[in-house]
């Protein structure tokens, strides 16, 4: 009995080994921006771990030098704009290829799939002129375009591989009452799809808020630009000065929204209803 | 009863088919033309200086390329980094997801904070490893150094032989939170009894992951893992920025994109985004086939 | 909660484009910061004066990101951008896309810039872009350790060598461990091109292709010149140098770690700033000569302005070059950006002079910068630098002995010239 404890004592302390060599691991990184935001001049350049006299410059710099927060109001618009048209075109697709049984289902799968098999810098042309010929432009409805063709595999496939673990028998039943595809998606799937939606969507925000190439090549003014761009386009006073400084207390200040947006959707990423109504 | 059941099945299908519509139709829009652009450039030899006026080549291109040791290593490179690093990423993501499905103090915080390598535009956490790796200045170095890990500081990415291992240490870094996320939101359906059941039958925490959680959680994990895939073969920003063009550590992408935008050849290009498209096909299909991945309901 | 809606509607339909009027020129010269705002300023003062209005385009710093965005949007015929600044090696690469200038500029005007900027900018007979500002590079040294030492500003590459391991030798025993002698850029990338390039010319072993289209590499001077770089490499120079871009460098030389470093004048003022802890211990000089017979030498850089082919208002665009190449501007600029002018008479005006010493000091080094190849090489400058610093990393890293690797490069340039045709 008492070997047991011990055994379950090392476990434990094992347990928080682990939890906190996680921690460091992917809060570190994160750290060093915030010391490296906190420093100018020759000091970033140097690796004490809490920097000796921090200032705020650079945070002030960043809103005072460029638009940073039309930006990152742009990057809330065009990411939200995203997650919204992909989960709703996603979720109706995803109960069509999980939940019936249709001819062709397996080859539109894979070919959903090979849309993802391109580099992104070989589709970049073709957008381009695709953009242009729909007149979009330098405008934010680019860029949500554009973002579906990341988006919507990803979605799709993922939704599809949840709404089909879904037990058959809450469908029947709701069949049996006289309900319609529509209703049997909104009223009885959509409800339990709660952690796989709001993962979905979480994974797919934060791909539309980092992604770089599209939102630099298919929009023109410091207006239209989203986050990512804004600062690689902070510059010194060269074109071979970095600073350093300035980009991480940018890349601080774009994560923050981020981090609040899990903390919001915490209880939705993981929730116990799911697990309770299939029991049920 | 069958006249109705086929009547609903049916209805079924035509409603199956109504619900695909809006979705196929966007996907059409945003990716039909940019894709079978590439595929006609790539028979042909344009180039961006003048992109009209280009002929066919037929499979020249590829001939090429086949040629090309460059491109050669380049494949390699990317197979290298794409095996590695997804493996360690969903052993690690695994991991991750399990302890954060533990009950536990501040796990809210936890998963929070498991989200930010994620959060950060690759282009700035490119380039934030970069100068923590850095040799002279670099916090990784003088951590090691102030350890007694090392005796002198190590140049991470200028070194040919560990360069390819400093991209794939950043890139397990930036990705593990997707499929951490993905199979925890995998963990979140599973019926609880069944643990009970397993806690009967003796098995350990172990045995019951092998036994009862994997094969449960399995289809998340092989979406998330052919997600991955696809992803880290077209690998690009991480290496460009970690390291620009070295051909040391140039993935696919990083030849293309040289090709395309550098060497402006839209042409030979396109015949290697075609040529890499092809290779990942082969890989997606050796994964499905592998991962005995569900097409179909039953 | 309406006015974000609203704002997320007009924003959705790319509303907020400036009202039509007066002709509305699109210039694109950097994002933010010094660069950013003394191009606006200088636009500003042109609008002002025609009455016509500007509207500045962002781009990012990085060349690379910068050509590319350029490519796609010239390649698309766009007329969303009249002026565009473009990079030294540039005309070359986007002159089918670029408007010819030589009607636009009188020719007096034209006379008073470095004849070497112009003539890089003409391809094919069309002036296609104005010379705005140049750079060349430069050797950084330790003044104070130097003196310390008894040791002369190094003439020759040998010199720099003894100098080099001889101060890090004394200083290392007298406890300063982390003390480099020589950093430069040795990143695969187009960075290394314009090191190796200045360490062949100095060694007088030519510039990999000359402008009558022969490939020169190579030469037993280039082996010679690239093999006493290679033994830098582990020796006064850290291996991570073969990962080094500019900052880089500066990063390891500005902390006090490196007595010599080879940069751009952009370094200047960041490595005598308030809070840097070299700040006034540090000199700047030519670069060293490879051997008594070898030269000083600098890779010409610095940035152009061109008018794009498509644009609407091509009279008013080349205008607005006009007055932005012009001496008054080009003065202006170079007193408060510290940005090298294009104008040989600017180097003997007091005012820059006093605002910029060393620019009287190394007039020599500006005028006689050494281009890299980019007009011969006309679109193919890209793959032959990239063949290049690949080359050169392979020599400088190890995995390559010089005579052999610059044969592969010789056949290799063969190939990409279609036989020196280019």
């Amino acid at each position: 009995m008492r070997a047991r404890r011990v055994r379950r004592g090392i476990a434990r302390i094992l347990f928080w080994l682990l939890v906190a060599a996680i921690v460091l691991y992917t809060v570190f990184p994160f750290y060093w921006a915030v010391v490296s935001s906190l420093k100018t001049g020759g000091a970033l350049f140097g690796t004490e771990l809490v920097p000796r006299d921090p200032t705020l410059e650079n945070y002030v710099g960043v809103f005072r030098e460029q638009p940073f927060g039309r930006n990152i109001l742009n990057s809330v618009i065009v990411s939200a704009a995203v997650v919204a048209l992909s989960l709703f075109l996603a979720v109706t697709a995803a109960y069509a290829f999980g939940r019936v049984a249709f001819r062709g289902r397996t080859p539109l799968l894979l070919a959903i799939l090979g849309v993802s098999m391109f580099p992104q810098v070989a589709v970049l042309s073709g957008m381009f002129e695709l953009i242009r010929w729909l007149g979009l432009y330098n405008s934010l409805a680019s860029l949500v375009l554009s973002y579906m063709i990341f988006t919507l595999p990803f979605t799709v496939w993922v939704l599809t591989t949840f709404m089909r673990e879904l037990p058959a028998e809450l469908e029947e039943a709701a069949m049996m009452d006289g309900a319609g595809p529509w209703t049997t998606l909104t009223r009885i799937f959509l409800p339990l799809m709660g952690p796989a939606m709001v993962t979905t969507g979480l994974l797919a925000f934060i791909a539309a808020w980092n992604e770089f190439l599209f939102a630099l090549t298919f929009t023109l003014t410091n207006e239209m630009r989203t986050v990512p761009v804004a600062i690689a386009l902070i510059t010194g006073a060269s074109a071979f000065e970095l600073p350093w400084g300035r980009i991480m207390a940018a890349s601080v200040v774009v994560t923050v929204p981020l981090i609040v947006l899990v903390l919001v959707f915490q209880r939705r990423i993981v929730s116990g209803l799911t697990a309770g109504a299939v029991k049920g | 009863m069958a006249g109705l059941a086929s009547g609903l099945e049916r209805q079924r299908r035509r409603a199956a088919w109504l619900f695909l519509a809006p979705m196929l139709g966007v996907l059409a829009l945003v990716a039909g033309w940019p894709l079978l652009r590439t595929v006609y450039f790539s028979f042909t030899d344009a180039t961006l200086y003048d992109i009209g006026g280009h002929g066919f080549v037929g499979l020249g291109n590829f001939r090429l390329l086949a040629a090309d040791p460059n491109w050669w290593r380049a494949v390699w490179n990317t197979l290298f980094f794409a095996a590695v690093s997804v493996t360690l990423e969903v052993v690690l993501g695994t991991v991750i997801a399990l302890t954060l499905n533990a009950q536990m103090r501040g796990r809210g915080l936890l998963r929070a904070a498991m989200l930010i390598p994620w959060a950060i535009p690759t282009v700035v956490s490119a380039q934030m490893w970069g100068w923590m790796l850095h040799d002279q200045f670099g916090v990784v170095n003088a951590v090691l150094l102030a350890l007694g890990l090392v005796s002198e500081p190590v140049a991470f990415v200028a070194e040919p032989s560990l360069a390819l291992w400093a991209v794939i240490a950043v890139d397990v870094w930036k990705t593990t939170p997707f499929v951490a996320l993905l199979v925890l939101a995998a963990l979140q359906v599973l019926p609880k009894e069944l643990y009970e059941a397993a806690e009967v039958d003796g098995l350990g925490p172990v045995g019951a992951f092998f036994r009862i959680t994997l094969p449960l959680i399995r289809p998340a994990l092989m979406v998330a893992v052919i997600f991955r895939t696809l992803d880290a073969l077209r690998v690009f920003d991480l290496m460009f920025v970690l390291t620009g063009n070295s051909r040391a550590t140039a993935s696919m992408s990083v030849y293309a994109r040289q090709q395309l935008v550098d060497f402006q050849e839209v042409g030979y290009g396109s015949a290697a985004s075609t040529f890499l498209f092809l290779i990942i096909a082969a890989v997606t299909a050796v994964a499905i086939t592998a991962g005995r991945v569900r097409l179909d309901n039953r | 909660m309406r006015g974000i809606a609203a704002l997320a509607v007009a924003a959705l339909l790319g509303l907020g484009a400036p009202a039509s009027g007066q002709t509305t020129i699109a210039i694109a010269c950097g994002a933010v910061g010094v660069e950013y705002e003394l191009c606006r300023e200088g636009a500003e003062a042109w609008a002002a004066r025609t009455g016509n209005r500007i509207r500045m385009v962002s781009t990012p710093g990085a060349g690379g990101q910068r050509l590319a965005l350029y490519q796609q949007l010239l390649a698309a015929r766009s007329p969303d951008m009249d002026v565009l600044q473009i990079d030294t090696v540039w005309p070359g690469i986007l002159a089918m896309h670029l408007a010819d200038l030589s009607d636009a500029m009188e020719p007096e005007a034209l006379a008073a810039h470095f004849e070497a900027a112009v003539r890089n900018n003409t391809v094919e007979g069309r002036l296609v872009a104005m010379p705005w500002f140049t750079n060349a590079g430069l050797l950084y040294y330790r003044r104070d350790l130097l003196e310390r030492h008894g040791r002369p500003v190094p003439e020759t590459w040998e010199a720099l060598e003894e100098t080099a391991r001889l101060i890090v030798r004394a200083e290392r025993a007298a406890g300063h461990a982390g003390l480099q002698g020589y950093v430069f850029q040795g990143r695969a990338y187009e960075g290394l091109t314009v090191n190796a390039l200045e360490w062949l010319d100095s060694h007088r072993a030519g510039r990999i292709v000359e402008p009558d289209g022969t490939i020169s590499v190579n030469n037993p001077r280039a082996a010679a010149a690239l093999g006493r770089a290679a033994s830098w490499v582990g020796t006064i120079a850290p291996r991570g140098v073969l990962n080094y871009a500019e900052e880089e460098a500066r990063g390891v030389f500005q902390s006090g770690n490196a007595v010599f470093m080879r940069n751009w004048p952009y370094a200047w003022p960041l490595v005598n700033a308030e809070d840097s802890p070299v700040r006034g211990r540090v000199g700047i000089a030519a670069l060293p000569k490879g051997g008594p017979e070898g030269r000083h030498s600098g890779a010409l850089g610095g940035e152009q302005l061109a008018v794009s082919r498509y644009s609407r208002h091509p009279e008013a665009a080349a205008d607005l070059v006009r007055h932005l190449t012009g001496a008054a501007e080009q003065k202006r600029r170079a007193i408060l950006g510290g940005f090298n002018p294009t104008i040989a008479a600017l180097y003997r005006d007091p005012e820059v002079l006093a605002a910029n010493p060393f620019m009287g000091e190394l007039h020599e080094v500006f005028v006689g910068a050494v281009p890299r190849p980019s007009a011969v090489t006309g679109p193919r400058y890209n793959q032959v630098s990239a063949e290049f610093w690949e080359t050169v990393h392979e020599i400088i890293s190890g995995r390559s002995a010089p005579e052999p690797a610059l044969r592969r490069l010789e056949r290799t340039l063969e190939r990409v010239s279609r036989g020196g045709r280019w």
